[in-house]
């Protein structure tokens, strides 16, 4: 092996992130000119490991900046700062449909980083590598503490930044695939939002007894979020994805108890039986099911169910009696949801309304169902088992990965200056440099 | 019921090693307030540590303590890292304390708060807070005690496939084995041995010299080491014993030295120990200070003026750097350093030799951005802060060619 190559320099700053944190690859003392790949390797809870790579070429003094060089060919290419997470791929040979999902997010996601010579394509693990470093990225800041919630029937987990506080609060929702999802919620907290994440579907309660939650339930949540003495009890939001975005609406125009000082809903719509329990609102879709398509690999499209967006005011929120400030992010190639459709009909509901000084609108070319917490890899399509139906299927949420990729860094950049000023108080406007 | 939502502390990264920098913002402010930027750490040892600046906000309501200026506190001026190099023991701690981590596999805690107004801003509760996770290893770095042909000590292995250059690190007297400069040194891609060679008493300077002879033949047999990058970092008694080895080995030879507050004083024929005992007879005759803190910077210059009880370094063949503070009151260091100069000058060597000086600082010049020690329980007097900020990047730099 050639000796001046042995000390290649590899280094990623921070080597301890958060997720939404961006990184820089540096490579330094490699031969001027050399082919050099670098490669990301990542193995999740499920044992199933992930890669990403790029090619590059070092310059004459023998440095290779992936915030500033452009990757030539990989599993991202052109000048991609990030490139090396949000373009993660199952490694060859593994099954398909998977779905990169931290469960414990007490631990940090580690990725090993490594740099190889000339441009490799496959066969990474009989190559050895120049140089490697591990990274960590957590969901998790120092000093964010997790608190299991079970009162009032709840299965849920509490969120609180460091300090003192108090803080203001946030419920959080996922969609139909139910479970308790945390990590969007341990993000948040991290940037001092006491965040709440509730499962509403898979919850202790559902699982013993057999029935699904009432409209209490979410009730119950705010209510004990409310009166936690380090949350702010005036200040509280919610954010919901999916079928969380139908709770999330409906829960701010109607629920007498949760006064929202603002909703993010992404990929998701305002139709649904208006007044309907989580139960009723899952039998309208069910209803609907023989408009289900499918793609020539045999995915699952479900975004017709709630086409044509009805005409009929009881099955649609009534978005006109929103009073918080709403932001909706929709992907355009959204095949699970016709958030896009829904989007428009929101919008023109709330202008007739006159109450449209209050919508934003985030709406991205290509972008999938899955718009989730930044350089987190782009799933076109996945397994999944929903609530109501008991086998796996194979589900198309849509969107290109590059876009996908650009549509999640922007969107939660927005999100997290939109809670913060509608929840800090956005007297001053804040700078968010950093992220 | 209306409660008022607080200002936003950040630290920007939350965890980091020891020698990265960190912003420290707050948000959210009433404009023009005076507030006060308060750290705080609680030491392995159950001591606390801690540091403030009195600033004002902005228009925006914002502080920012890597652009603005501190107007009092533990530092003064635009200093973005002063929340860590100026912390020192709170009122009421005990004497000479030190802060050093012996633990290297976990964090130290800084807890950052914003209280409201200048004096008397621990009478309130903070306004804020956040925590910083402060590492001296990286991510994937693996720490293997070594008991090895006699030889102790801890060996540092970056994470990667290697092999690396490496260092022997060897820390000073008075002190057991001290690991984080080792691990922060693997950090940045060397193997880092930081070897233990106070912990027994050799029976004589033969057996001693072996001693070193045999932990850098170890290192250099190591699978993960480069054979002929293996170099030698040594503080204080630690740089006599780098003089020492690299004069007269006739088995190594390291690829280069880095001597900090370096120290040429060896009688022939004498072990470390045995050295010291012959200084402690001198004792009476060191200097004591204003607050009565020992200084042995007079005695030893009266010892060295001696070249028969130094090594001779006029007979070392390998790039040298030296660091040293201009103010150290622990041992001649700066007139040690020039006299190697010299030494290697008459030798048709001097291309060999590298200094840093430092004004203003002292003997113990560590890792960035921690807190200095005017005086410690053991050992010595030290002064101002700066020089330790640029020295390992010196360090790096001269041992990665």
């Amino acid at each position: 092996m050639d000796r001046k190559q042995y000390c290649v320099k590899l280094s990623v700053q921070p080597s301890r992130g958060l997720m939404d944190e961006k990184f820089i690859v540096l490579i330094q003392n490699a031969l001027p000119g050399s082919q050099l790949t670098i490669r990301a390797l990542h193995q999740c809870e499920d044992g199933h490991s992930w890669e990403a790579f790029g090619h590059y070429t070092a310059d004459t003094t023998g440095t290779i900046n992936v915030s500033e060089d452009p990757s030539i060919g990989g599993t991202y290419s052109g000048v991609e700062q990030m490139g090396l997470l949000w373009s993660f791929r199952p490694i060859p040979g593994s099954k398909s449909g998977l779905r990169m999902r931290k469960k414990n997010i007490q631990t940090p996601m580690e990725v090993t980083i490594s740099v190889y010579q000339g441009h490799q394509t496959e066969g990474f693990a009989d190559l050895v590598p120049l140089s490697g470093v591990a990274v960590e990225r957590w969901y998790m800041a120092p000093g964010v503490r997790r608190i299991p919630v079970t009162e009032g029937g709840l299965t849920a987990a509490l969120f609180l930044p460091s300090g003192p506080g108090p803080f203001p609060g946030l419920l959080d929702l996922w969609g139909g695939g139910g479970q308790l999802v945390e990590y969007r919620a341990a993000l948040l907290a991290s940037h001092g939002f006491a965040s709440m994440a509730i499962d509403y579907l898979t919850a202790k309660i559902t699982m013993e007894t057999g029935k699904m939650v009432d409209n209490q339930y979410f009730e119950t949540a705010y209510r004990v979020l409310q009166q936690h003495p380090q949350v702010c009890g005036s200040k509280i939001a919610m954010i919901g994805l999916s079928f969380g975005t139908s709770i999330t609406l409906k829960m701010a125009v109607y629920s007498e108890v949760i006064k929202l000082s603002a909703a993010v809903c992404i990929s998701g719509s305002h139709v649904q039986p208006v007044d309907g329990s989580v139960e009723e609102i899952l039998r309208f879709f069910q209803k609907n099911g023989e408009k289900t398509r499918f793609s020539e690999k045999n995915e699952v499209i479900w975004r017709d169910l709630l086409l044509p967006i009805p005409t009929d005011p009881s099955l649609k929120v009534n978005v006109g009696r929103l009073q918080c400030p709403l932001l909706l992010v929709v992907g355009e190639d959204d095949q699970n949801w016709p958030s896009q459709e829904s989007a428009l009909d929101i919008k023109e509901m709330m202008a007739r309304a006159g109450n449209s000084h209050l919508l934003t609108v985030l709406s991205y070319p290509n972008a999938g169902h899955l718009i989730e917490p930044p350089y987190t890899p782009h799933a076109r399509s996945s397994t999944l088992k929903t609530v109501e139906i008991e086998e796996k299927v194979m589900c198309l949420w849509g969107g290109q990965t590059v876009e996908h990729s650009r549509a999640q860094e922007d969107a939660w950049k927005k999100m997290v200056v939109f809670l913060r000023e509608n929840l800090y108080g956005g007297r001053n406007p804040t700078s968010f440099s950093h992220l | 019921m209306t409660q008022a939502v607080p200002p936003i502390l950040s630290i920007t990264p939350s965890r980091a090693l020891v020698d990265e920098k960190f912003q420290v913002l707050v948000e959210n402010l009433p404009p023009g307030c005076p507030v006060t930027l308060h750290s705080l750490h609680h030491s392995e040892d159950k001591d606390d540590w801690e540091a403030y600046g009195h600033y004002v906000s902005d228009h925006r309501g914002v502080v920012s303590v890597t652009e603005d200026l501190s107007f009092g506190g533990t530092y003064t001026g635009k200093e973005p890292m002063g929340l860590l190099w100026s912390m020192r023991p709170v009122p009421g701690s005990r004497e000479g304390l030190r802060l050093r981590k012996i633990n290297v596999c976990t964090p130290m805690l800084v807890n950052i708060s914003v209280h409201s107004g200048h004096e008397d801003f621990r009478d309130r509760t903070p306004l804020a807070s956040a925590l910083a996770e402060r590492w001296y290893m990286a991510p994937g770095v693996k720490r293997i005690d070594i008991n090895k042909q006699g030889v102790q000590g801890t060996l540092f292995i970056p994470p990667g496939p290697g092999p690396f250059p490496t260092l022997l690190d060897m820390w000073g007297g008075g002190v057991g084995l001290l690991e984080y400069r080792s691990a922060l040194l693997a950090s940045r891609g060397y193997v880092s041995f930081s070897l233990d060679y106070l912990r027994s008493e050799h029976l004589s300077a033969d057996v001693e010299f072996k001693y070193f002879e045999t932990a850098f033949n170890i290192i250099r047999n190591h699978p993960q080491v480069i054979p002929d990058r293996v170099g030698i970092l040594g503080i204080s008694l630690g740089s006599t014993v780098a003089f020492n080895l690299t004069a007269y080995s006739t088995i190594i030879k390291p690829r280069c030295i880095v001597c900090i507050s370096s120290n040429h004083y060896h009688p022939p024929g004498t072990t470390l120990k045995a050295g010291f005992k012959i200084l402690s007879k001198h004792f009476h005759k060191a200097h004591f200070d204003e607050n009565n803190y020992m200084s042995w910077r007079s005695f030893g210059l009266d010892l060295i003026a001696d070249p028969s009880n130094n090594v001779e370094v006029g007979r070392i063949n390998c790039p040298m750097l030296l660091v040293n503070g201009c103010d150290d009151q622990n041992w001649p260091t700066v007139e040690t350093a020039e006299e190697v100069a010299r030494l290697l000058r008459e030798g048709g060597k001097e291309h060999l030799l590298s200094r840093l000086a430092y004004p203003g600082a002292g003997h113990l010049i560590e890792p960035p951005f921690s807190p200095h020690f005017r005086a410690t329980k053991f050992i010595i007097l030290n002064s101002k802060k700066k020089g330790q900020f640029l020295s390992l990047s010196h360090i790096l730099t001269h041992t990665s060619t």
